[in-house]
């Protein structure tokens, strides 16, 4: 059986066969019927039997979370910390090894803290996703890493504005820079289009520039047929 | 058994509400009461006028130990720092007067809001720096219980400064004083400038001074709002009046060099009131000069400046009203999202404003064009192409070296200034605000040295110039 494992490895999100409402996985949206795969024994017997397909979600939950815990950065493993939060003892060895990546998502850092990150002088990706902390004026410190910086995700960053943004023109080498889902900058369409005009060679994602665009007057049909009010 | 000890109603008292009382004492509603009141007693006493319990809620105590005649940001980051750094809970009483509660011709309020630490000045550097830090935590500094925080709306977009052949060197001496005291600006020759800002046009720049941290502009309504709703919460009176008149006594004593010296000591303020002759003298210890634009009536008001010239009780505190202009244009292909405060060489500034290809700036004129500050009418003329709009304000211009006048008078022993910073009173306001409060309260500045901005200077002819001005 171990093709279907394969497929199963795979496509897993997506599935053909009728659309099951409470049993999707994850919240993971399958294409509408769109593809066309071989429906294999497996499959057939999901759709008949509720005990085969329990067990389908079963081992594709665990396939799935085998994937998130492969620590694969570009080739290199993440360093991570255990369920306490603790790094273990051999991170000490690492003490000389220049550091790549920095992934602070969700993290209290704040503006004094970001001091312990500017000293990275090769820091190619940095991550604050969600920092609550984060606002304009520690963007406005990043400008040391200029040299090394590749990629930036600032997504979901409540106190984040347009005007933070503007000082991320330093980071000549930035190739990619999430800003996605910044509620505090007033008109994100716009703010897209001008960072992306700041940043020539930087991929900018997150907003739709269309989003803040609203459509133009609809011609209204001419109703001939409505009588004339007297 | 307790019941029984405590007197009839007080078991229950506190539970149970009769009608007609409600907590909080007599302090609700007190003016509709009052009212009532006169009206029953009028209607007791036919034909006289009743004049027992007259509303003087508009007029200040009458008894205040510092009296700061001013409400714009310095005086009321005074006021602030005096409350922070007092010893104890209430220990001083503090009343700010200040002319026009809609701020219409206050600097701070048409202030263009940069903060910038590119000065020639460590003094000037340092009080920048600590502003910077004040806005940045201004939600720990200001914060009042129940209100919203506060939004600067700052942006860190830092300041460019360009300078010719000439000013060159200077620029590389200021940058290397800014360096010391911590500020962050790196030096740029025209074709870096060129490689990061193509826009500019780099004919005549030889250098360039760009702020790259700490350095920008933000909302000083925003500021003034926050300073005033905190400090009326730690518990500063406001009255709005003017301040017509000093009492003051003198005492006649000798110095060390056996010549006489008369020592002023402000005893009482009068404070009129809008559209009146009503006043209310105020009795206080210590009065704060923070007027901006007017300080030089206010100080001619406590007798600084008469004598004859050229002594020390004939010198006048040298600061006056300057006009100044800021225009707003659009300009749909103008510099991107990045653009700094750009300050030329002829001294014209400009910045972005908002999302929307609006620019704001001005230029300082010559002392040939100086307009005249007797209203803040606009000179559409003095700025060559279609604006938007337009505004202007006022600079507390110092005549001497344009630095702000900061500390006690030698003679007036109890009148302190804080005025005097011709364009970068905003700036420094949290600054020079703690320091005016060290001086009044432990005699001496602790954090700050600003003794080189003494109002001695004027008498002694030290100028302490600061190159920099915008």
């Amino acid at each position: 059986m171990a093709a279907p494992w394969a497929s199963l490895r795979l496509v897993a999100p997506m599935w053909n066969g009728r659309i099951r409402g409470i049993h999707r996985l994850g919240g993971a949206v399958a294409p509408e019927g769109n593809q066309k795969k071989k429906r294999t024994i497996l499959q057939f017997l999901t759709n008949y039997f509720y005990d085969v397909e329990a067990l389908r979600d079963y081992l594709l939950q665990r396939e799935m979370y085998k994937v998130h815990e492969k620590n694969r950065f570009r080739d290199k493993e993440w360093i991570r910390p255990d369920k306490y939060g603790h790094f273990s003892q051999e991170f000490w060895n690492f003490c000389e090894v220049p550091v790549e990546a920095v992934d602070a998502s969700d993290c209290d850092i704040n503006y004094e803290g970001l001091d312990n990150l500017l000293r990275l002088k090769e820091l190619q990706s940095l991550s604050l996703q969600r920092c609550s902390h984060v606002d304009d004026w520690c963007l406005s410190r990043l400008y040391p890493l200029a040299d090394s910086l590749q990629e930036l995700s600032l997504a979901g960053c409540p106190r984040v504005s347009e005007r933070g943004l503007a000082c991320l023109h330093h980071l000549q080498n930035l190739r990619r820079l999430d800003i996605s889902d910044l509620p505090a900058v007033s008109n994100p369409g716009l703010t897209q289009i001008l960072v992306e005009e700041m940043l020539p060679n930087c991929k900018v994602v997150g907003v739709d520039w269309a989003e803040g665009l609203k459509s133009g007057p609809e011609e209204q049909p001419q109703d001939t047929a409505s009588p004339v009010p007297a | 058994m307790i019941r029984r000890v405590l007197p009839h109603g007080m078991g229950r008292g506190r539970l149970t509400r009769r009608p007609g009382t409600r907590r909080g004492g007599f302090s609700l509603d007190w003016d509709g009461k009052v009212s009532e009141i006169k009206k029953k007693i009028k209607s007791i006493l036919p034909g006289r006028s009743c004049d027992l319990l007259q509303d003087t809620s508009h007029l200040p105590p009458e008894h205040s130990d510092v009296v700061i005649v001013g409400g714009g940001v310095l005086g009321l980051s005074v006021a602030y720092w005096l409350k922070k750094l007092e010893s104890r809970r209430g220990a001083i009483r503090v009343l700010v007067v200040e002319r026009d509660h809609t701020y219409s011709q206050a600097s701070t309020g048409l202030s263009v809001g940069g903060i910038c630490q590119q000065f020639s000045l460590p003094e000037n550097i340092q009080l920048s720096l600590f502003s910077a830090s004040f806005l940045r935590n201004i939600n720990e500094y200001l914060a009042v219980v129940d209100a919203p925080p506060l939004d600067l709306q700052f942006n860190p977009s830092g300041y460019l400064l360009l300078a010719s052949e000439k000013d060159a060197a200077a620029m590389e001496s200021n940058v290397k004083v800014q360096r010391q005291e911590g500020a962050k600006v790196s030096l740029m020759s025209p074709d870096q400038l060129r490689n990061k800002f193509p826009w500019i046009n780099t004919e005549g720049v030889a250098l360039a001074s760009y702020g790259m941290e700490d350095e920008g502009w933000f909302d000083p309504w925003c500021l003034l709002q926050g300073l005033r709703r905190k400090v009326q919460s730690l518990g500063v009176l406001f009255c709005q009046g003017e301040v017509t008149r000093f009492l003051s006594s003198s005492q006649r004593m000798l110095t060390t060099d056996d010549k006489a010296v008369v020592l002023k000591r402000i005893h009482e303020v009068h404070v009129k009131m809008d559209r009146s002759l009503e006043y209310q003298p105020v009795e206080c210890a210590i009065v704060i000069n923070a007027a901006g634009a007017w300080s030089s009536q206010i100080a001619a008001l406590a007798g600084i400046g008469e004598g004859p010239p050229g002594t020390l009780q004939g010198t006048k505190l040298p600061v006056e009203p300057r006009k100044r202009y800021v225009y707003v244009w659009h300009c749909p292909q103008g510099p991107g999202l990045e653009t700094p405060l750009v300050a030329d060489t002829s001294g014209a500034y400009f910045r972005r404003e908002g999302l929307g290809s609006n620019y704001l700036g001005g230029r300082s004129p010559t002392e040939q064009e100086e307009p005249d500050p007797a209203n803040l009418e606009v000179d559409h003329d003095f700025f060559q192409d279609k604006v938007q709009s337009a505004w202007a304000g006022y600079y507390d211009y110092n005549t001497f070296d344009q630095n702000g006048v900061v500390g006690p008078h030698p003679l007036v022993v109890n009148m302190y200034f804080a005025t005097g910073f011709s364009g970068h009173g905003l700036q420094q306001a949290p600054g020079v605000g703690r320091a005016v409060a060290e001086m009044v309260l432990k005699g001496r500045f602790q954090t700050i040295n600003l003794s080189p901005f003494l109002f001695t200077r004027f008498y002694l002819g030290e100028k302490i110039q600061e190159n920099n001005i915008i």
